[in-house]
């Protein structure tokens, strides 16, 4: 990098495309190389380089006391991480799908998020669970579940999921070095997207939302797997003659109140995309504390585009449920643009 | 940076000691005994009598850790704790297995081993606080290397494996025991911890107390395994089988486990056999699930008085000795009783730190929010009233 760089400064110096998958897996490489406690471990993380591809090569390259498989128990895989960190190491477990890391339940939220509290702070637990999470990928049953508000609502966990390869890459070395517990949601459907970025974690924190695209009129809200589909509703709009604000939120514990409430004062108007059900969904919290904390400035109720209340549909029904472009663009139209009020706006 | 993590070992998935014939990791019929019911010494294969030392610090914790369970139980009574699931009766074990422990190694202990925790040296005060009520955990885990009491059953053996095989990568000299009860080992975690352990060969010792319930379930309800040691053989774990009223037994068996670790033998599934005197906890009534001449039959088998019994027909103890002894243990209790009977000061602002590292800004808000309701309720003159 550095050779490069001298050599071709400046405008002449073209930055590689890379996935998220390849962004993941510089990290970890990078995470291993700079801190020895650093172990890598879950099924098929090893030889097989996990079944996305996300470990491949690591433990040829570190050797299979920091990276290896394990036993096939997911409540085992977290338990033992947390026995590991007790003594010094810095676990980075796989569960190998969302709806798989359910047994590893009762580890994460009894012990994982409550250790440090429980112990006023003697114990802390550097661990990070990664989790390929969401659908769209064509997956069976137990394959695509989004399981964020399971985590979101537990206390003591940070939960974390990245939506470019950039952003994959500098979450993961923060969520490494990150004292606390860190629920890592890589949304599957992006394992595979490309972005020219260079690899680095300076100046990113773990608890910042960003604005992908700036706009005027309506503020989405999105993360992981729905920031594209947000991303295209915003450029279909923008031929309609309004302007979106699409916000990533990359860490939905904690919230980013300050970016987004920023948004939502300035546009009056708010939509939040998940593929997550609705109902007790992550939506029903930002919708909440949107209307408490931007209240005067809402021209329009906070609308949800989220998964029906059903159990993930199979393949060739996927495509009914998950939030599409249509779907975001409807609930614009259902902003109430003819009952604009007076500007209520004082003070803001 | 720390000593090369992983430079210690060769593999961390070592193949498993395939080797082994399944005979060698069978425990026994009959339980491991050294000194019988009735005092007497009996040989055992496998296990070495404690020396005169060892047998009479066996017998001196023993004794306070009684005296302490009682106390304990007398102060739920009172009101001063909040729950106690006592342990009498199971004081072999408790103290057995942590007598047994090297400074360097960890103890995993549940809610029903305050004893063993107390045993290993911390301040039963701070230990209690979590049965008091006054915060979960309220001694430092690395200062004995005590892990936090553990409510929920068997989560606490995987913690144990993680310890353990972390420090057989760092090249730590430390073996981690964790206790559990007969119901535990049905949940999914023993299976997990037991699998983990033998195939990492991690230095682990399961200790199992089977005193005979889980809460008012029996033995007979929970496995239909010959014995719960014989759990072992189906990870390639070895186990043994010991009389749980012997703290001989008991010693020399978590003696032999702890230094099979420490050579990298790896894990030992121990399942002592013993008997919970009391009910399961002060809010319990086992009149409802078991008679009382089986709590006869095992207090007829009391651990303490059998050590006693030993000693006393050896000459290591006499009257004197026992009397000093229940002294100090009764100056213990009274200097227990004071300390819990004193009002301790909670701070609400507590619940808000050590969520996170770092304070979050919600945490921040909602302990303003608290702070704010209770300065008005101190104003408010119908509140004070």
């Amino acid at each position: 990098m550095t050779a490069i760089a001298e050599r071709s400064p400046g405008p002449l110096m073209t930055t590689p495309e890379v996935t998220m998958a390849t962004a993941l897996n510089q990290a970890l490489a990078d995470a291993l190389t700079e801190d020895e406690t650093v172990l890598v471990f879950g099924e098929d993380v090893g030889p097989l380089g996990g079944v996305f591809r996300v470990t491949d090569g690591l433990a040829a390259r570190f050797g299979d006391t920091r990276v290896f498989d394990t036993p096939l128990a997911e409540s085992g895989i977290v338990g033992t991480a947390i026995g590991m960190a007790m003594n010094g190491l810095r676990p980075v477990v796989e569960m190998q799908f969302d709806a798989f890391a359910y047994p590893a339940f009762e580890q994460i939220t009894s012990h994982l998020a409550k250790l440090r509290n429980r112990t006023r702070g003697r114990v802390a637990l550097p661990v990070v669970i990664r989790i390929p999470y969401g659908g769209g990928i064509g997956g069976v049953e137990h394959h695509c579940d989004s399981s964020e508000a399971y985590y979101a609502h537990t206390p003591g966990l940070r939960v974390v999921t990245p939506a470019t390869p950039g952003d994959a890459y500098a979450l993961l070395r923060q969520a490494i070095e990150c004292p606390d517990p860190v629920i890592f949601l890589e949304p599957k459907r992006r394992y595979w997207s490309k972005q020219a970025t260079v690899l680095d974690h300076a100046g990113t924190t773990l608890d910042r939302a960003i604005v992908r695209r700036p706009g005027s009129d309506v503020t989405l809200i999105a993360y992981g797997g729905t920031l594209g589909t947000a991303l295209e509703a915003a450029d279909a709009a923008e031929e309609e003659g309004r302007s979106l604000e699409v916000i990533d939120l990359r860490s939905l514990s904690p919230f980013d109140d300050e970016t987004v409430t920023a948004s939502v004062r300035r546009t009056g108007r708010a939509i939040v995309v998940h593929e997550a059900s609705r109902f007790c969904g992550y939506g029903a919290e930002v919708a909440a504390r949107l209307s408490e904390q931007c209240f005067h400035y809402l021209e329009a109720p906070v609308l949800r585009v989220a998964g029906f209340d059903i159990p993930y549909p199979p393949p060739h029904l996927e495509e009914y449920h998950l939030p599409s472009v249509d779907r975001i663009l409807d609930a614009v139209d259902r902003l109430q643009w003819q009952e604009t009020r007076p500007a209520v706006k004082a003070g803001g | 940076m720390s000593p090369l993590i992983g430079a210690h070992v060769t593999s961390a998935t070592r193949v498993v000691p395939r080797g082994r014939k399944p005979q060698e990791l069978l425990p026994t019929g009959a339980p491991l005994t050294l000194v019988d019911a009735d005092g007497r010494a009996v040989p055992s294969a496998g296990l070495t009598m404690p020396g005169d030392e060892a047998l009479l610090a066996l017998h001196r914790k023993m004794v306070l850790a009684r005296r302490f369970d009682t106390q304990a139980t007398a102060l739920t009574r009172q009101g001063r704790l909040a729950v106690y699931p006592s342990a009498r009766g199971q004081e072999a074990g408790e103290v057995g297995a942590v007598l047994a422990l090297r400074p360097q190694d960890w103890l995993f202990p549940t809610y029903r081993d305050t004893m063993a925790v107390v045993c290993r040296g911390l301040d039963p005060v701070e230990v209690l606080s979590l049965l008091r009520g006054d915060w979960h955990c309220g001694y430092d885990p690395y200062e004995y290397r005590v892990a936090p009491q553990c409510t929920p059953l068997a989560t606490n053996t995987l913690h144990a494996v993680g310890v353990a095989h972390a420090a057989k990568l760092k090249g730590e000299d430390t073996v981690a025991l964790v206790m559990l009860g007969d119901g535990a080992t049905s949940e999914g975690d023993t299976h997990a911890a037991l699998n983990f352990a033998a195939v990492w060969q991690a230095p682990v010792v399961f200790f199992v107390q089977n005193n005979g319930y889980a809460i008012s379930v029996p033995l007979s309800k929970q496995t239909a395994a010959p014995s719960l040691a014989h759990k072992g053989v189906g990870y390639g774990v070895p186990a043994m089988l010991v009389d749980g009223n012997d703290a001989a037994a008991v010693y020399a068996a978590v003696r032999g486990a702890v230094a099979s670790g420490a050579e990298g033998g790896g894990p030992t599934l121990i399942e002592a056999l013993t008997y919970r005197i009391e009910a399961h906890t002060n809010a319990d009534d086992a009149t409802r699930y078991r008679d009382q001449a089986e709590v006869d039959g095992w207090l007829a088998r009391d651990p303490l008085a059998r050590l006693r019994k030993h000693l006393t027909a050896r000459g290591l103890l006499d009257e004197p000795a026992v009397a000093a002894l229940e002294a100090e243990a009764e100056a213990e209790a009274a200097a227990l009783r004071q300390r819990v009977n004193a009002d301790i000061a909670h701070d609400p602002a507590d619940l808000f730190r050590h969520v996170y590292a770092e304070q979050t800004p919600d945490l921040r808000w909602q302990q303003q929010e608290l702070s704010a309701e209770l300065a008005a309720a101190a104003d408010d003159p119908e509140a004070a009233r």
